[in-house]
Parts: C-alpha cells; structure tokens; sequence
C-alpha cells in the first residue's frame, strides 16, 4: 500500500472517536448532560492516544515492526488535537467564553491548571512535528520531544483529579503510563553506555 | 518621520456595555439555538411506567422554574450504593426491594422503635415540592418531588432535650445494592442535620416525583431531600433514624474531610478544593448559570447560620 494510502488510512481510524461523539450529539445519545459527555470523550481519548503514542516505540523494539513507528506522529498529533478540543469544550462551554472566569478556574484549581500544562507542553511537539523543524532542530528535536513524558505524567494525574471517590479508572491509565516509562530506562541506560548507534527514538 | 496613522473612533461610535452585554447575550441564545436540537429529546419509554401515582395537594417554597425532563431525573443519577457512574442507578436498582420496608428510629426520642413504612406514612398528607437540587459536581436540576415536612415525621417520635442531631442511614445489603461490594466509600450512607435544620418547613421527606411513587434510583421507598445543600446531603433509601448529642461522621466527609464538610450549605462563594461552586450546568441547558447562596433559598435558610463562618463550616 503507497505511504499516502496508508497514511489516509490511520487519520480515518484516529478520527472514529469524534465523529462517534458527534454522532451521538445529534442522536440525543450522549445522556442528560451532553457537554459532560463531550468533556469525557475528548480528555479520555485525548489520554489514550498520548499513551498509544508511547506504545510506539516499545513496539517496534519488541516485535520488530516498522510500522508502529510511521504512525507515532499522527498518534501524537491526534492526541494534541483531542486535547484541544477538551480545550475548546472547556471555554466554550464551561466557562461560558469568559476569559476573566476562565482564568480564575485555571489559576485557582490545580485539577485545572495540571491539564492545561499537560496541553501546553504538547503545543511545541505539534507544531515541530513536521519534517522540515525536524531537519532543523538535529539534534535537538528528539530532546524537545521528551516532553511528551511530563505531558502523559501530567494528563494523568489531571484525570486522577476529576474523580470523586471511584480511582478504578485512572489506575489503570497510570499504571499502564508507568509500564510504558519504565521499559524505556533500561534502553536509556544501553544507550547511554555501550550501543551509540542504537536508533531509540523515545 | 513617519506618521503612524491610528484609525480613530469617534466615542459616539463605541459600543455601549449595556448594548454590548446585550450582544453577548444575543449571541449565548443564539449558539443555544442553534445546538439546541443536539440536545437530548424525551425518552419515548416512560421512566415511571409501572410506579403508582400518589395524591397530593401544592405545596409552599415552589420554585417557578422549568421542570428537569423526566428521562434525566430518573436516569442521570449518583446512588453510588448501585454503581458510580451516571447511568448505573437506573441500570441496576431493580434489585433493590422497597417493599416490604421499616425505619428503626432511635437515640434521644420519647418513641423509639422500629416502624414500617405504612406506620410511617399513616396520617401524613402528601405535597407537592417543586425543588432546585445543585449537585455538588457542578449541575443542577428541578425536580417535583411528592413527600410531607420532615418535622411532621420526627415530631412523632417526641426527641428529647438532648436531640441536637439527627442521624439518617441507607440500606446496607450487597445483594440488593450490588455497588456495596465495593468499598468505594464507608458503607453503610450515613447523614446527618443539625435539629434546626432538620425542622425547618423546607426540609422534607421525599416518596415520589413526578406524582408517582419514587423509583428505585431516585433513593425509594423514602429520602431525604434538603434542597439549600449539596445533593448529597438528600440521603437515600433510609432504614435508620438516630437522635444524637453530636454531630455525625458523615460519609462523604469521612471519605475526603477537605473536600465535604458536615454543612454542605450550597455556596458559590467557597470552591470544592478541585473545582469551583461559582456555576453550574442546569441539566438541559448549554452554558452554566451563576449558583445562588444557599441554593436560592437563602431567604428562608440563611438565618440558621448567623454567626457562623461558613468558609470553614464549609
């Protein structure tokens, strides 16, 4: 299959969730509360697809694949996008397109404000994700997209937060975020010591 | 040097704050119209369906508000003893069994004893309470409930001087209220008000809405409903009321003391720790709209709390 195809292919899958969402706008299926709904949807799709991202590379180590690591930057992009629209329904929404409120929620509640960290840290990765910042940045690029990890640590703690007496949920997306940090120190560790030309791309 | 150009408005030409709020306004209602078919519709199946319907006269304290669809009231709850998210209560509280039921009501009290729920209802003539129910979470709801003064219940049972408090307590029993298998929080539900608070011509004992008899998910055969606090407050499917010197550990306050006092009075002036009580979502409705002192009954509740901080006795 050409790369374009295939390409195509992956944004039609990555995009199943919203248009579900919205479908389910339109239908009345959501439930009473609808912009609830639309806050969940995106937050936890959002959470999803930044772990599948990290997934990416420990994948191709283990199976010796190719192809997780040709879809990790629409897997990223998709959750930048997921979380901006958790953004959007915030401000919209929630906040009833005050800046002034919008504000004061953000400053004043740390549940609010670890997830906007979280979506700021993912700004710089979006926009340096094309091939020309990466050509540009050497070196530098791979170091700046570590980023991703402070951000994943960060959405999943800003999850933990929402919830009022039921962690079931957000355990289990921490715990699958720590197993994905931690098989990368030992790879970190050889690197770092004995196999240079080792292509890790973390 | 070169002239920097400013386009300059005549003051004539800006728009005034009214105006402008105005516009603002404008353009709320008008994305609302425009989204307002994404909004849920009425369910076609009826909720109440198979529920008997009760005889009551109006009651006071009516608020005059559009009612909450009936399919959201009956189907968006939080009865974390049937699950905790949203939808389980509906889905899963058929196994719980109003009927046959009794209340053992003990502590400072002339009578106590254990009643049936017959016992209890004897006499009592049911009202109709249009009330506003703010959840703690941030939406809010109003609901219809059908139920008589709480007073008129507990001054049956003559508490003594000692009663400062009364304590109410859920059914505890896993087979009918599956979600207690988990210790998501102490089991059983345990609230409580101050006596004053309990007394006063707001608070009520709900056993319907909707002028028929309470679904399961709704807290049946018969809750509590304190409409100036948190929806949490307004405990559900109660067997047990207790007269008491001192306060009570309530649950939720056991579960995260930072997070839910004993008060729990509805304050936009006093943010949850994680989120902030300034507004709320009206179940039905697109934008959050400013949460009112005391629920909006301030006028009838605030007096209880003069004299008292209620940025600590949050």
């Amino acid at each position: 299959m050409p790369a374009s195809l295939w390409r195509i292919g992956v944004w039609g899958l990555l995009i199943l969730p919203a248009l579900w969402t919205i479908i389910g706008l339109q239908r009345g299926s959501l439930g009473p509360d609808p912009v609830e709904a639309l806050m969940i949807a995106s937050g936890i799709w959002a959470l999803r697809l930044l772990l599948l991202t990290l997934a990416m590379t420990p994948l191709q180590g283990l199976s010796g694949w190719v192809w997780p690591l040709t879809i990790r930057r629409q897997l990223g992009l998709a959750a930048f996008f997921y979380a901006l629209g958790h953004l959007l329904v915030f401000a919209v929404f929630d906040q009833n397109l005050d800046p002034a409120a919008a504000w004061r929620e953000i400053v004043e509640h740390k549940a609010v404000w670890l997830g906007m960290l979280a979506l700021a840290l993912l700004l710089p990765l979006a926009i340096t994700s094309t091939r020309g910042w990466i050509r540009r940045l050497g070196p530098n690029w791979k170091r700046l997209h570590r980023l991703i990890y402070p951000a994943a640590i960060l959405a999943a703690i800003h999850f933990g937060f929402q919830v009022k007496a039921d962690l079931r949920e957000p355990l289990i997306y921490g715990a699958i975020l720590t197993v994905l940090l931690v098989v990368r120190l030992p790879r970190g560790w050889q690197r770092g010591s004995r196999t240079p030309g080792h292509t890790t791309i973390s | 040097m070169a002239r920097l150009h400013l386009p300059l408005i005549p003051s004539g030409e800006i728009t005034p704050e009214p105006v402008y709020l105005n516009r603002r306004r404008f353009m709320q209602v008008g994305t609302a119209a425009v989204l307002a078919p994404l909004l849920p519709s009425a369910q076609a199946a009826d909720p109440l369906a198979g529920l008997a319907p009760l005889s009551s006269r109006p009651g006071p304290f009516g608020a005059n508000e559009p009612l909450t669809d009936i399919a959201a009231v009956t189907g968006y709850n939080n009865f974390y003893e049937f699950g905790t998210s949203k939808t389980d209560p509906a889905e899963n509280a058929h196994t719980l069994r109003p009927h046959p039921w009794s209340v053992t009501v003990t502590g400072a009290c002339a009578k106590p004893a254990n009643y049936t729920l017959e016992d209890l209802l004897k006499g009592q003539a049911l009202e109709d309470r249009v009330y506003r129910l703010r959840c703690v979470e941030g939406w809010s709801m109003v609901i219809p409930w059908v139920g008589f003064p709480l007073s008129s219940l507990l001054g049956r049972f003559q508490p003594t001087r000692n009663a400062k408090y009364v304590t109410f307590t859920t059914l505890y029993d896993p087979e009918q209220m599956p979600g207690q298998r988990r210790s998501v929080l102490p089991w059983p539900y345990v609230e409580g008000l101050r006596m004053d608070e309990a007394m006063h011509p707001l608070t009520i004992i709900a056993v319907g809405l909707y002028g028929r008899v309470l679904p399961n998910q709704n807290g049946a055969p018969l809750r509590l409903v304190v409409p100036w606090k948190y929806g949490f407050k307004s405990i559900k499917s109660i067997v047990r009321i207790s007269f008491d010197e001192t306060a009570p550990t309530t649950t939720w306050n056991r579960a995260a003391p930072k997070e839910y006092g004993f008060y729990a009075n509805v304050n936009p002036a006093v943010d949850h720790p994680r989120w902030s009580q300034k507004r709320e979502r009206r179940i039905g409705e697109l934008f959050r709209r400013d949460t009112l002192p005391f629920n909006g009954y301030a006028e009838a509740v605030a007096s209880l709390y003069q004299g008292l901080d209620l940025k600590r006795n949050f």
